[in-house]
Parts: structure tokens; sequence; C-alpha cells
């Protein structure tokens, strides 16, 4: 394989774990949100518990990636900063709202309402931001006034495919941190809110699965060389569809522990079909960073670069991998933290 | 209309400058947790232990700013300055993908052990201070691994606006990294043990404490100046060989910084005053002869380049020399403080005596003393290169990026870091107010 592609396919890994680990983020604190006024339930104390020792993890994916992006393919850095600035900009003002009173209401309790509201509200605008630089991505929405560049924004704004786009990322966002909220409500042991978020994956799944076909039928106007490359990835959706399939009749399964589903099985297979999705998407973006502009090949780093990367994210992963599984077993497995009655 | 790289220049200076107040208070108190916690179980005595926990607390909200403003800063690298990543990414990459391990490193061991803290055995909670420790001075060290590239630029060549010859372990390995890293590292240990003890300080100068509480805040005191000595010293002696590598490699910003025009043997140290380009020298100031040749040459007879030698559109802005006779000024201070009270130490050891009010009322200033040498520290260092961002290759107005909208950007930046530097002192505030040492001190006797 070319040295470009198994950049981008880095790059894609951690894209993809990014909006993984992100989706579920926010999402757990849309969801603390939302059922912060229930007294009947627990459902926000989970999301809650979740969310306190993770952000830190998940905010140093955004940076990885970023990092990976301009190392990888520095001359992406220009046109693809241009087209971001704002957005960007905009997710950093929230994420360092969120972030600050995460600690702060850790410190003070009396912060505790203010929070679970900002982190609830960022948790909605921060993947709708981060999402629209999808559809700005496949081209014409730059205009160039002498030396300056501008995004349209109008046009974004008025265009089917970034309403497409944007329902789809923020029920894929939902739709993925209700499933494992489920999965970690019930290794909580809370079987009550296992059910209340089940029944929340089992309305999103589908608004989900209609918002990607969505987003993808509004490319034909909008990108229609994309669309044509979208059908060479036919089967790479279709076991992306398969996948969802299994994974979302796995919440009806019969198991001994509160009777119905298998959240566990649902997330890992849930997470699967996302995979599979984006690699195709991402394929099928390909070579094209911003169409029609700027390719992979233009903005790859030189060779030598590329070996020392390859050998400091290999190095780097073999260290933080122990460290990442030793973290998974104190937050998610451990009994002691997962049973305790407060909310952090 | 404001000219764009003067926007991207205040929107990253001012978010640099935000950022540094914690990511140096981060590096520096988590060093002084550490040794706490190692004294603890030296002398075997909790109180150690209770100002581990106490800083822990303070580190751990100071933290919770610093590590969302650095991702302010990484990425608005990228957003602000295309130009300058362009380069960077073929060049110096390395020291910000490893440097991300480093942030991994932190982010995980800090959640373990706030979030985790009780279920951790002793030797688990000083292995994951040390961690967080490691991983704040290695973000430290890399990122100034760049820095130090950006001043003293290898490991490439430009042609015609292209990069080739690339050699990143070269560009890593720049001539001004050990010195400049070594200085950073060196001056926020210094500045995070200054702030305790300025905390300790000011507990001991209002007065209305127990026996018991004025014990724990000396123990606090004596420990913050014994790592503040130290660190002071060592970080006057690093300086002068920054004076040294100054000299040798960046000839342009030892100028601007000493205001010295013509170049000459015997070259005059000056102290404060405005150096004026139309006398060719500096105004008003204190001059001692041949002070600079002897710091920068080793005798008072070496030659020190003059700004005269430059053409004008390549000096650095004149007031650096200002923000450089701060920061040297602080860091004196700061050592004539810490030996001052070392020696009044010395001489009462037996008596335990109280401290006299006005050295602790100099010790309570030390803190926001050494938070200013590092702020004009680094204004200095990053406007002494201007007009370059890559040293003698890239103009800064070659790196800035063409976005038309920045000027809301400058706006909506600094009220966020006006208000999150109130809600951060108003919550430090609140949270040690509602839970004083003394409640700690009770229970554990």
């Amino acid at each position: 394989m070319q040295d470009v592609y198994i950049a981008i396919i880095i790059l894609w890994a951690f894209l993809f774990i990014y909006a993984i680990a992100g989706s579920i983020d926010f999402g757990a604190g849309f969801w603390a949100m939302f059922y912060r006024k229930r007294t009947d339930t627990k459902a926000a104390s989970i999301a809650n518990r979740y969310l306190s020792p993770s952000w830190e993890v998940t905010n140093v994916f955004l940076v990885l990636l970023v990092v990976a992006l301009v190392s990888f393919f520095p001359g992406a850095a220009a046109t693809l900063g241009t087209l971001m600035i704002v957005p960007f900009c905009l997710v950093l003002f929230l994420l360092t709202i969120r972030s600050a009173f995460m600690v702060y209401s850790y410190s003070v309790q009396k912060y505790t309402n203010m929070l679970v509201i900002i982190s609830g509200v960022t948790g909605l605008l921060i993947p709708a931001l981060l999402i629209s630089i999808l559809p700005a991505a496949i081209g014409g929405f730059i205009e160039v006034v002498g030396d300056r560049q501008y995004v349209l924004i109008d046009q974004l704004f008025t265009s089917p495919t970034f309403y497409t786009h944007l329902g789809f990322g923020l029920s894929t966002e939902l739709f993925l941190s209700a499933l494992l909220l489920s999965d970690y409500a019930k290794e909580a042991g809370s079987e009550e809110t296992y059910h209340v978020y089940r029944r929340n994956a089992i309305i999103l799944g589908p608004i989900t699965l209609s918002f990607a076909v969505g987003a993808i039928l509004t490319l034909i106007p909008e990108a229609f060389w994309m669309f044509e490359n979208m059908a060479n990835e036919w089967l790479l959706f279709t076991l992306s569809l398969l996948a969802f399939s299994i994974g979302y009749s796995a919440l009806w399964w019969p198991t001994k522990k509160f009777k119905i589903g298998r959240p566990r099985l649902a997330v890992l297979l849930i997470a699967l079909q996302f995979g599979l999705a984006s690699f195709a998407y991402g394929s099928a973006h390909m070579p094209y960073f911003l169409y029609p502009d700027v390719t992979i090949y233009d903005a790859f780093t030189n060779e030598v670069m590329f070996r020392l990367l390859l050998i400091g994210y290999g190095v780097g992963m073999a260290i933080l991998v122990p460290v990442f599984i030793w973290f998974w077993r104190l937050f998610m497995k451990d009994k002691r933290y997962l049973k305790q009655d407060t909310t952090h | 209309m404001m000219d764009n790289v003067m926007l991207a220049r205040m929107i990253f200076g001012t978010s640099i400058a935000f950022h540094i107040i914690f990511a140096t208070l981060g590096v520096g108190i988590t060093l002084m947790i550490l040794v706490a916690e190692i004294m603890r179980i030296i002398r075997k005595d909790e109180d150690y232990g209770t100002l581990a926990k106490r800083w822990t607390k303070g580190v751990a909200i100071l933290l919770g700013v610093a590590i969302p403003s650095g991702t302010i800063v990484a990425v608005m690298l990228s957003l602000l300055w295309p130009g300058f990543m362009e380069i960077v990414g073929q060049v110096i990459a390395l020291p910000f993908q490893v440097e991300i391990f480093a942030f991994f490193l932190e982010a995980l061991f800090l959640s373990i052990y706030i979030y985790a803290a009780d279920r951790l055995s002793p030797t688990m909670r000083i292995v994951s201070v040390f961690f967080v420790a490691l991983g704040a001075t290695a973000s430290a060290v890399l990122i100034t691994n760049a820095h130090a590239w950006m001043n003293t630029p290898r490991g490439f060549d430009l042609v015609n606006g292209q990069v080739t010859n690339v050699n990143p372990l070269a560009a890593v390995n720049n001539p001004s990294f050990y010195v400049t890293s070594l200085h950073v590292v060196g001056s926020a240990y210094m500045t995070g043990a200054f702030v305790l003890a300025s905390v300790a300080a000011y507990k001991l100068f209002r007065g209305g404490l127990t026996e018991r509480e004025v014990t724990y805040h000396r123990k606090g005191l004596t420990l913050s100046l014994a790592i503040g000595l130290i660190m002071s010293v060592y970080t006057m002696n690093n300086g002068h060989d920054t004076a040294i590598m100054l000299h040798e490699h960046i000839p342009v910003k030892l100028a601007a910084a000493e205001g010295l025009f013509e170049t000459q043997a015997n070259a005059p140290l000056a102290i404060m005053g405005t150096p004026d380009p139309e006398a060719g020298r500096v105004i008003g100031g204190i001059e001692i002869p041949g002070m600079l040749s002897w710091l920068a040459t080793g005798s008072t007879d070496g030659v020190v380049r003059g700004l005269y030698d430059y053409p004008q559109d390549e000096w650095p802005p004149l007031f650096v020399h200002t923000l450089f006779n701060v920061m040297v000024g602080i860091g004196s201070a700061l050592f004539g403080l810490a030996v001052i009270f070392w020696v009044l130490w010395f001489f009462r050891r037996k008596t335990k005596k109280p401290y006299p009010k006005w050295l602790l009322a100099g010790l309570v200033a030390s803190g926001p003393l050494a938070m200013i040498g590092i702020e004009t520290g680094w204004i200095f260092s990053c406007t002494g290169r201007q007009p370059w961002t890559i040293y003698g290759i890239q103009r800064t107005s070659e790196a800035a990026t063409n976005s038309g909208n920045l000027g809301m950007l400058f706006f909506l930046f600094v009220s966020l870091y006006l208000v999150l530097l109130v809600l951060t002192g108003l919550v430090m505030h609140y949270f040690f107010n509602r839970n004083p040492v003394s409640k700690e001190l009770q229970t554990m006797s």
C-alpha cells in the first residue's frame, strides 16, 4: 500500500475513535440534562458518573486528530484551516466552558445544576458544529475576495445536504450514547435506568438510519462525483447495514439479567456499523480533502517524516494501551465506582 | 480595518498568555505535590500528606482550565498560522506528536488520581501523581522544543518556497533546545513553589491562627522556599547560558533585549531605560561598562553585535528591552527573598520565633511576581523573534491565515478568558473557604 494511504487510514482511525468517544461523551451530557429533574430514575446520575472521569481523555483525542492531520498532511492545513476556523473556534469556545464547569462543579457543589445545563446544551452544539465540516468539505462553499477567503455561510445554510448531515450527526450521537449508557446502567445493576436508555436507543436507531440515507441522497445534486464514488463502495455499505440490523435486533435478544436485550453486543455492532459506513464515506471522498482543490497527494508530508511519525505512533500507543486498560477497569468495571450512591 | 496578521497575533498571543498561567502552575505545583508526598514518607509526618492533598485540589481546578486552553492553543496553531504549520508538519512534527502522548498520560492519570483516589493504594497514589507531573513536564519540554526550533531552525532547506533536505532529528536537536527547555521547566518549578509560598505566607501574615495551623503553614512555607531557592539559583544560572546561546545564534535578539545599537567590545549592560534608535543608546538607564560583553562572551573584551548591523525591518520591537529587564529583575528579587528567608530560618531554627512581617509581605508578593516573570519572559521570547515566525526563514506575515473572520473571534476569546479567570478565582476562593485546613487538622488529631 502507498504510504499516503497508510496515513489517511490512521487519520480515519483517529477520526472514528473520536467520533465514537465524542458522541458518547457529548450525548451523556445531553442525557444528564434531559433527566436532571426526574426523581423517579437514576438516568441522570448514571450519565454523570460515566462523564466525570472520561471527558478529559476524550478531549485529548480531539487534539490527537488535529495534530495527526497537520503532521501527516501539512499541505491541507491552509485551506482546511480557512474552512474550519469559524466552526472550530466556536467548538473550542464551547468546549472550554464545558470543561471548566466540569471541574468547577466537582469542587463547588452549587455549580452542579449549571454544569448539567451547560454540558447538555454544548453536548448538542459541539457535535453539530463539528459535523458541519463534512458537507462543507464536498466543495463549493468558499469564496475568495482579494487575498482573503470567506466561507459562504448563507449557501451552506440553505443547502439540504447540510441539514441531513446535521440530523445524522445529532441522531447518531444520541443513539450511540443511549446504547452505551444502557450497557453502563446494566453494568451498574440499575434495571430501571437500563430500560430508560434501551427505549431511547430503540426510538433513535431508525431515525439515525433514515438521516444516513437522507445524507447520501442529498449529495446527488450537491456533489455527484461523491455519489458516484459511493456507489462503488456498495459492499461496505451493505455490510454496514447488516451490522446495524443485527446490532439493533440485539436489543430484543433474551438474556438472564434484566430478561431482554444484549446492550454490550449492540454497542459493539453499532460501532462496527459506524466504522464500516464512515470508512466507505471516507473512501468515496478520496482523493480529495477539499473538493476540488486539495488532494491527499498534494498535502502529504515527506517520506522521512512519515516514517518517524509512524514509529512515534507505534511507541506511544504501546505505552498508553496498558494505561487505557487500567483506566477502563477503574471506571467501567469496578463495582465500587459503578454502584456508589452520590452523583460523582 | 485592522491588519489580519495583527489580529491573528492578538488572538494567539492572548490565548498563549492565558494558557501559560495554568500550564506553568500545572507543571510547578504537581512537582510540589510529589515532593510533599515524598517528605511525608521521609518525615513520617501527616502534615505533608495534608499539604499534598490540598495542593492537589487546587491543581485539579487549574488543570481543568489548562487542558481545554491547551486544546485551544494546539488547534489555533493550525487555524491561525497555516503557512507556519505547513513547514512545521514537514520538519518539526515530532515534538507535537510526542506531546500528545504526554498529554494523554497527564489526562489519564489526573482522572485516576482525582476520581479513583479512594480506591488506590498509597504507592499507586504516588505513581499517579508522578505520572501527572511527568506528563506535565514532558509537555512543557516538547512544546519548548518547537519554540526553540522557531528561534534556531535546523533540519531543512527552503528552496523557492519548497521544503527540501528534511532531517527531522536535526530539527529536534536544534542548538537552543536544551538551554531553553531547561529554562522553561526550571522557571515553572520556581513559579509553582513561589505561588505556594505566597499562599502560606499570606496565612501567616494575616495571623489569627492556632498554634497547630502555624506549624502547618510554616511547613508549607519552608518546603516551598526550599524548592524556590534551588530553582531560582538554577534558573538564574541557566539564564546566563541562554544569554550565551542568544549571542551565538540570534545576536539581534540579544541586542534588542539589551538595547545595544553599536557592535562593540566592552559592551555595557543597560538596566531599565528606553532604547533610542536615533541616539544609538539606552536613555535613562543604568549602564555597567563591559558587563554585557562579560556575560555573553566571558570576557569584557568580547565583541557583542548591535542592532545597527541589521536592516531595520529585521529588528524586534524595542520595548522587549523592558520585558527582558522585568523578567531578570523579578528572578533576582525572588532569589533574594528566598536567601533572606533561609538566613532568618537558620538563626531562628531553635527559637521558632515568627518571621518578620516585612518578609512575609514580600513573600506574599512573590507568587504573583513569579507569574509576571513567566509572562514577560514568554512575551520577550516570542516578540523578540519578530518579524520572524521561523527565524531568518519565514516572516510572521507569511505564516498567518487569510480568513476574513478574525475580529469577531478575538472578542469572543478575550471575553472567554476574562470570565474564566474570574470564575476560577471565585471557585478557588469558595472551595478553600468552605474547606479550611483547620477542619482537616482537627480530624487528624
